[in-house]
Parts: structure tokens; sequence; C-alpha cells
């Protein structure tokens, strides 16, 4: 305890305060009350933690279980068994491996294509010298403030005059750019020392060069957080694609969830759980493995933003 | 000035020549790296925001090739609505609710992870999980929980000898069955956005106020929470947008209903620009979104920011 006590002193700068107030701040820490309140901590993020994953369990539960095990009283924790029924009928009803496909494809291309803009407009806005660099990033800045949403009915109008509904092309083309990682790229870049590009510009290194050998290496944690989150919201992404994709070939998963509950009906527990444990599931399992560079990527935008 | 002399003039004439061929390269290589992401944001995001302005002047059907001028006639229709009181006020509420909610119960986690309590990474990832998932998906597994009949929810509150309210049908459950969904999914981001602000709070600053004898309930609201207001100016601009802008768990949940009591600003532009085809309408009600999202944004940055830099 006195040893806890030295420590703590050595790490404040400078104790002014006297002795009593010392022994009153040592039992506060150690007192019983801390002890009940980690108790009383516990038992609620233990009850937090059980409301948050237990109904993605009862999904995958629910998932394997026949219509008549849903919906008969009393309720069974477990399936009869543990087979694939219900999953077969999700891909007997739509095109389950291409909307599986569609989803991998477009979130790949959109988010390549997203995170090389953003490198190469933020390289630009920071490193290349002109003279509207201001009103360039002020453009920039403002698409921020512009929803999303308020642009579908008249891009909706475009994509239909080109003749790119039910087309890759116009699931993918409106959302190539991205105001915000740009922005969280230009961030990262600003902090770096402009001496290292200054040498290699010495050296004669075209800009091209100096972007992908020098400043895309040294801001690999920004550019991998900023593709993660990116990936996550193309993957999830829903108003547009349905609007675009008529047909279940063209469509991705989560469009692909709303067009088998329109086919089997909001009944079909068993079948509508199954492909949606489809679309929860790899998602949450690729999130455990990339957790770190995910929340990275979330927490720069609040942090340093 | 008067005339220079051959011998100056030349170098100087050579110079600045040099720099308007280095200003031109450098506005070639700007073009050639940021015109891509600064054309597609031109075409699909500038484009169509004063593309809106101008078909909600109009009275005009999706792919219709007749369209009429109506000056600010799709406005006063709207503002003359009797539904529109209803749209407003449950956009405002869901808005107020989850904004409000999922700030105090991500902080409420945040501090109750940001102590060293064993298996707090396990709590981190489980509350952070439903923040990744797809937004249809989540509402097709919480309209199965929410069933009044066979649900999860309704075996739990029978245990309580409570019977399951008709979440889908009464009022006014079905939005409080959205707005709690919204929490569910969003709180474990909060939390993990409060949880790395109150880690760069340095320890030290604590420690002296605990020494200067302030309790814990005074170094939160006077050391801890002032730290964090940049973090949560930063929470309340992004949730506030993000609820404005909520659609895919009300399309999965109740599809705007019923009788419209679940019907946002959001969802009535997808309902009147879709589902009816009235584009001009639709474009109108978009603008009136764009401006109050505009409107708050700013009222936030105005009022909210002066209070949290203070030292």
């Amino acid at each position: 305890m006195t040893n806890a006590l030295t420590q703590r002193r050595g790490a404040t700068p400078a104790p002014t305060a006297t002795d009593p107030a010392i022994g009153r701040h040592r039992r506060r820490r150690r007192g019983p009350g801390s002890v009940l309140l980690d108790a009383g901590l516990y038992v609620m993020l233990l009850l937090g933690t059980l409301v948050m994953a237990f109904p993605l369990i009862w999904m995958v539960l629910a998932s394997f279980k026949t219509n008549s095990e849903i919906s008969t009283l009393p309720l069974q924790l477990l399936p009869s068994s543990w087979d694939l029924d219900n999953f077969v009928a999700v891909a007997n009803s739509i095109p389950l491996p291409r909307m599986i496909a569609n989803s991998v494809a477009i979130t790949a291309v959109s988010t390549l294509f997203k995170v090389l803009l953003g490198l190469g407009c933020a390289y630009a806005l920071v490193f290349v010298e002109v003279p509207f660099k201001k009103i360039a990033f002020t453009v920039l800045l403002f698409t921020l403030l512009i929803p999303g949403q308020i642009t579908i009915i008249p891009n909706y109008v475009l994509v239909a005059g080109l003749d790119w509904t039910n087309t890759y092309a116009g699931i993918i083309v409106p959302g190539l750019a991205s105001a915000f990682g740009t922005f969280l790229f230009r961030q990262q870049f600003m902090q770096l020392p402009h001496s290292l590009t200054e040498a290699a510009e010495l050296d004669g290194a075209s800009h091209l060069r100096r972007l992908f050998q020098i400043v895309v290496p040294i801001s690999a944690p920004t550019i991998a957080a900023v593709t993660l989150v990116t990936i996550v919201s193309e993957w999830n992404e829903y108003l547009w694609p349905s609007l675009i994709a008529r047909t279940p070939e063209l469509m991705t998963l989560p469009v692909g969830l709303t067009h088998l509950q329109d086919l089997e009906g909001v009944q079909n527990w068993g079948v509508l759980l199954a492909a949606t444990t489809v679309v929860t599931v790899p998602m949450l399992v690729i999130f455990l493995f990339v957790q770190r560079r995910l929340v990275a990527g979330l927490t720069t935008g609040a942090v340093t933003g | 000035m008067g005339s220079p002399t051959l011998g100056i003039a030349v170098p100087e004439t050579r110079r600045a020549t040099a720099r308007r061929k280095k200003l031109r390269r450098n506005i070639g290589i700007f073009l050639l790296l940021a015109g891509p992401n600064y054309l597609v944001l031109m075409v699909f995001t500038y484009r169509p925001m004063f593309l809106s302005f101008y078909y909600s002047l109009l009275n005009w059907n999706l792919g219709s090739q007749m369209a009429q001028f109506v000056g600010l006639g799709n406005y006063a229709e709207w503002f003359n609505d009797p539904e529109t009181p209803r749209v407003l006020l449950t956009t405002l509420l869901y808005a107020l609710c989850t904004v409000a909610g999922g700030m105090a119960g991500g902080l409420a986690l945040a501090l109750a992870l940001n102590r060293k309590l064993a298996g707090r990474g396990i709590v981190r990832t489980v509350t952070f999980a439903p923040y990744v998932l797809s937004g249809i998906a989540v509402g097709f597994l919480w309209i199965y929980i929410f069933n009044p009949n066979i649900g999860l929810l309704a075996i739990v509150l029978g245990w309580f000898d409570v019977a399951s309210p008709e979440w889908f049908t009464q009022q006014p459950w079905p939005l409080l069955m959205i707005i709690v969904v919204t929490l569910w999914k969003h709180v474990g981001y909060v939390a993990l956005i409060y949880l790395a602000g109150l880690q760069s709070v340095p320890q030290d600053l604590r420690d002296a106020a605990a020494l200067d004898g302030a309790g814990t309930l005074r170094t939160f609201s006077r050391i801890t929470l002032p730290l964090l207001g940049p973090i949560t100016f930063f929470l309340l601009i992004t949730l506030t947008l993000s609820a404005l802008q909520s659609f895919d768990l009300i399309r999965a949940m109740t599809n705007g209903g019923p009788l419209g009591s679940t019907k946002t600003l959001m969802f009535q532009v997808y309902v009147e620009g879709f589902q009816i085809g009235r584009a001009g309408y639709g474009s109108a009600v978009a603008t009136v979104l764009f401006v109050l999202l505009l409107v708050i944004t700013v009222i936030q940055m105005k009022f909210v920011e002066r209070r949290v830099h203070y030292q």
C-alpha cells in the first residue's frame, strides 16, 4: 500500500497536498466503495454484453430451426437438428453465390477507387503548390456537409438517362469519390515532415514516385484504417444499389435480403434468418480479425479531426 | 522604372518564365492527381445538389417527358400537408432520442471500460460488433426478436408477467422500437470514440485533482468531461447527421408504417421520389432535409464549439 502511494507520488510532479489529504485519498482508492463499484460494474457489463450479443446468437440458432420449431411455444433454445435446410431454401429462392460475388466485387472495386482517388487528391492538396489550393480544399470540405441521400433523385435521373440502371457501373460509379477519406489522408500527410519529400524532390523524384514510394508506405496505418472503414460501409450499402439493381443477378447481399423477404413473405422466419446469418456472420468474423485497425480508423477522425 | 539595361532584363524574364513554367507544371500535376476525385464529386455530389433545388420547382414525375414549372408550389404543398407536422416530429424525436441516448449510453460504457477490469476487451468487442453490420440484416434480426407472439423479447417479458406490447401496430411502439435498435447498433461505436478520448486525458491531471481532495464525481465533472468536449462535439454532429439520414433500419423494420408513423424526412424523400415517383415533390422534401441539416450543423458549430475549447 505504501509502495503504491510512493509510486503515485512519484508520478505527480509536485505533490503540494498535506498528509491528511493523501490519507483520505488512499482510503478512497482502496476502500470498500471502490470494490463495490467494480462489482456493480461487472454485473452491469455482464448484463449489457448479454443484451448486445444474445440477439446475434439467437439469430444464428434460429437459422437452423424449422418454422414450426420457431413458432411453437414454449421456445427451445437449441434447434432439434443442425441441418442446412433453411440455407438451401435461401439458395433455391435467390442466387446466393452470385449475390455474394456481387457484394465482394462491388465492395472491392469501390474501395480501391475511393482509396486511390483519395490518396491522389490528398497528396495534391498537401504537396503540390498551386494558387487555388485553399478554394480546392474548401470545395472538398463542403461536400462533407452534403448528405448523400439528398443527391439520390438527380443521380438516379442521370444514371437512368445513361441507361446505367441494372448495371454494375450504375451501382459503382456515383460513389467513387470520398470526401471523408481524402480529408483523413490530408490530415495524415500534413503531419509528415516536409524534409522527407523535399529530399526526394532534390533527387528529382517525380510527384507520382514521391506519393507511392515515400508518402504511401509511411502512411500505411492510416490507409489501412480508412480502407477498412470504407469496406464496412460499402458492404452494408443498401439504398443506392437497391434502386439500381433490378434483377437478382445484380443485387448485393443486403438488397438480396429485402428481395428474399418480398419472395418468401415476412413470416418465413427460418429462411429469412438463415439469409440474415449469411450476411452478418462473415462480417463479424472479419471484424474480429481487423478490429484494432478498424477502431484506429474510426477514432482518428474523432480525435484529430 | 525606366528601361532596364539588357544585362538585367534577360535573367529576370527568364526567371519569370521558369516560374510560370513550374506553376503550369504544378497545375498539371494537381489536376492529374486531384482531378479524378473532384470530377466525381462535381458530377455526383455538387451537380445533384444544385439540380435538386431546380427539380424541387417542378411538377415532374420520374421518367416522364413532361415537367411543369410550379415555382415554390411543391414547398407550399409540403408545408400545408397535414402529414408534415407528424413527419417533422418523427424525424426530430428519432434524432433527439438516438443522439442523446447514444451519447449518454456510450459515455457510461466508456467510463466503465476505462477502469482496469478483467474481460473489458471482450465487452468492447461485443458492444462494438453490431456497428459493422448491415442495417437491413440488423432490422430483420430485430423484427424477429420484437415479434409479440414468438419473439425473444415477448418471452423475456413473460418471465415478469408482462404482456408484450404490439410493437408493430400500436403507437408509440413502432418508433420506439426503431430507436432502441438504433441505440443497440450505435452505442458501442460511441463508447469506442469516448474511450479513445478518455485515454488521452492525462492521468496525472486526475491524480492531482484527487490529491486536492476532489471526489470521483467532481473530478469527472470538472476535469474529465471538459477535456472530452471536442469529442462530444464531434459525436454530436456526426450522430445528428447520421440520424437525420437514417434509412436502412426503418426500411427493414416498418417500411415507414404503420400509417406513416415511422416516416422520417429521409424516408419521405424515398417514398415520394421512388415509390410514388413524384421527383419534383421528393426533391422539395430533400431540399427541406438539406436545409434542416445545414441549420442544425451551423447552430451546433456556433453555440457548442465555442464552449468546447475553454482552457
